[in-house]
């Protein structure tokens, strides 16, 4: 999308004598790069240790891997939460990601088309009205949703968490498309027309195959930014049965707390699993997605 | 370079549509009945294509707003019908001092957290910036805590690393700092908070990078000819040519943290249903706003704290907004 990328490389430009200039300098840059990328890994390699470590050892001790390694931390998940199997959780939590990419990339695709290919009276206003909601406070809406939802008798069901992503609420996918789909070449349209096709045949039949990029990136990123929700079924959902991981996960912490510090840690990495592996798949989506957001198009 | 337009690149909108219709003007007097009809097609098709965001506007967000301030001047605990009672919410709300502490707590959290994040950010993009040999992983290794750092894992994790005994208290104890972990001290844990947006780095990361990759390249050489060194060239190039992606992050970033929510929740929420934190020490504000409307069931109160927070989030958006003209550089005729 933007094109005229090119790498700036300030130090370098003169190359006469350039390589000994140049060493020290790569020795330098990837010793700054390691060390960074220690203090990001951290963590992650942290909780991988620690679900292996006895539940005492995994503050005290600061090896990252334990001398003698133990399973049972994971054996211990496989006896569920509160008397509820962990593959519900996951069950749970993986039709709430998949509905809601599903719900993302109808009604934000169909919102984008209509911002960025059709001319229509008001769309400079709603276009102004949907900017304004990419900035609003979600906690200004958390409340009369709730309200709206309890009233219309939508507790502890999925409902709530679903609707708004089937109503296109999520301002910045739409966005994300729009950006895509302006820079789509118009005499593709204009072609179509020609034949005598409508809006619906191009939204469906050359904008869309063609947005894949974008509707791959708002895809995963729903999926992973579904996965995380952590307000959103803490508030609406009230039986844990239905909950999900995360919600799983801290009622874990609240119910055993650190007297299965292991269990928890062992856990904790389980649930992270499925975001890694999307991420390990799909990086390059995700942070060209992520550049994009941050250009025009 | 030197013009300046009053939009924020991602805010610019539809104003430079190439446009896919014809023109309308010259056609419009040879042919009006087909175009006016044309025109009615267009509208009605683009409000179709609409719908579900409009009903999603009008049923989750509009409606939403208007309820949500009608709610900020009743009294309601859900199961009753909310009753009027003017200001009471807001002058209970400004003279509870818990409320006063969890705006203080949400504002340290802002101003310490936001800059460094986004120093951070810059910083590491400008190291990856100088295209080397492993810069892609490097690009795609420091982005991953932006996409796991939401999770209740990584809370989990982070409350762990930053308690007694663990590697964060260890550290500082090398250093003769004997003060303990930041998870169990009221007015540290806080900023085991701070450093868990840090880490989060590579989402703004990512954005000052392609930033960073329009800039042309030719203007370093020029500036290197004549004989500008490194932080001249960075001050007088590089950092007026990316100031609208700094204006993005500085203004995406901030209205985000004022909305802490989860990982506040969880890295101060003990065992024994203290919500947020020893001594509310990570009671920020919207963890306040869900004490007060879910567990004590007061949504005219919190409906009102909401509304705080929006006119407190809308006039730091106006502020940067207005400020923009001082320090962001649009390029002319700029894509």
């Amino acid at each position: 999308m933007n094109a005229q990328a090119t790498d700036i490389t300030p130090a370098t430009s003169t190359r006469a004598g350039g390589l000994r200039r140049r060493l020290p300098g790569s020795v330098a840059w990837h010793i700054g790069s390691l060390a960074i990328l220690a203090v990001i890994l951290y963590p992650v390699i942290w909780v991988i240790g620690g679900s292996f470590k006895r539940s005492e050892d995994i503050i005290g001790s600061l090896d990252l891997f334990p001398g003698d390694p133990i399973t049972s931390n994971y054996t211990r998940l496989t006896e569920g939460i509160a008397d509820i199997s962990i593959s519900t959780f996951f069950l749970n939590s993986l039709t709430l990601a998949l509905g809601s990419v599903i719900g993302i990339l109808v009604s934000c695709s169909l919102t984008a088309y209509a911002f960025a290919r059709i001319r229509f009276a008001g769309r400079n206003l709603l276009f102004t009205l949907m900017i304004g909601t990419l900035l609003l406070p979600y906690h200004v809406l958390l409340i009369p949703q709730y309200v709206l939802f309890r009233n219309m008798e939508m507790i502890n069901t999925y409902t709530p968490l679903l609707l708004p992503k089937y109503l296109a609420t999520e301002a910045f996918f739409v966005f994300l498309m729009m950006q895509f789909m302006r820079n789509l070449p118009k005499e593709l349209d204009e072609a179509a027309r020609l034949d005598g096709c409508g809006h619906l045949r191009i939204y469906w039949s050359i904008v869309l195959p063609l947005c894949r990029p974008a509707l791959i990136t708002s895809a995963i990123f729903t999926f992973i930014n579904a996965w995380n929700d952590f307000m959103g079924p803490l508030i609406y959902l009230n039986e844990p049965d239905k909950y999900t991981v995360s919600l799983g996960l801290k009622m874990f912490v609240d119910q055993e707390g650190l007297a299965n510090y292991g269990g928890m840690i062992a856990m904790s990495l389980v649930a992270l699993l499925p975001v890694l592996a999307f991420f390990l798949a799909f990086q390059r989506y995700l942070i060209d997605g992520m550049a994009t957001s941050g250009l025009k198009g | 370079m030197g013009t300046t337009v009053t939009h924020a690149p991602a805010m610019e909108g539809l104003s430079k549509d190439k446009g896919s219709e014809p023109r309308h003007g010259p056609v419009k007097s040879s042919r009006p009945a087909a175009l006016k009809r044309r025109g009615r097609r267009e509208n009605l098709a683009g409000y179709l294509f609409m719908s579900p965001w409009i009903a999603g506007f009008l049923l989750l967000t509009a409606g939403p707003m208007v309820a949500s301030l009608y709610f900020a001047f009743t009294d309601y605990n859900l199961f009753d019908a909310p009753r009027w009672i003017g200001l009471d919410n807001f002058s209970e709300m400004f003279g509870d001092p818990r409320w006063q502490h969890s705006v203080r707590v949400t504002l340290w959290y802002v101003v310490v957290g936001t800059p460094l994040k986004l120093l951070a950010a810059l910083g590491v993009a400008l190291l990856l910036a100088q295209s080397r040999r492993g810069q892609a992983f490097y690009r795609a290794a420091f982005y991953a805590p932006s996409l796991i750092g939401a999770s209740v894992s990584i809370a989990i994790v982070w409350k762990a690393i930053f308690s007694d005994d663990a590697i964060v208290d260890r550290t500082q104890k090398l250093f003769g700092l004997n003060v303990g972990g930041w998870t169990g001290d009221p007015d540290m844990i806080i900023y085991s908070l701070v450093a868990l947006t840090v880490w989060q780095f590579g989402a703004p990361m990512v954005i000052f990078l392609a930033g960073l990759k329009q800039v042309p390249r030719e203007l370093y050489e020029a500036a290197e000819v004549d004989g500008a060194g490194k932080l001249r060239r960075f001050w007088n190039i590089t950092l007026p040519l990316i100031s609208p992606v700094l204006f993005f992050n500085v203004l995406l970033e901030t209205i985000h943290s004022f909305q802490i929510f989860s990982s506040a929740y969880i890295v101060g929420g003990g065992a024994g249903g203290n919500a947020c934190g020893p001594a509310d020490g990570t009671m920020v504000y919207t963890c306040y706003l869900y004490v007060q409307g879910f567990e004590n069931s007061r949504m005219g109160l919190a409906s009102a704290m909401a509304w705080m927070l929006l006119v407190a989030v809308a006039l730091v958006t106006a502020v940067l907004f207005w400020s923009q003209k001082r320090w962001v550089h649009y390029e002319e005729g700029a894509r």
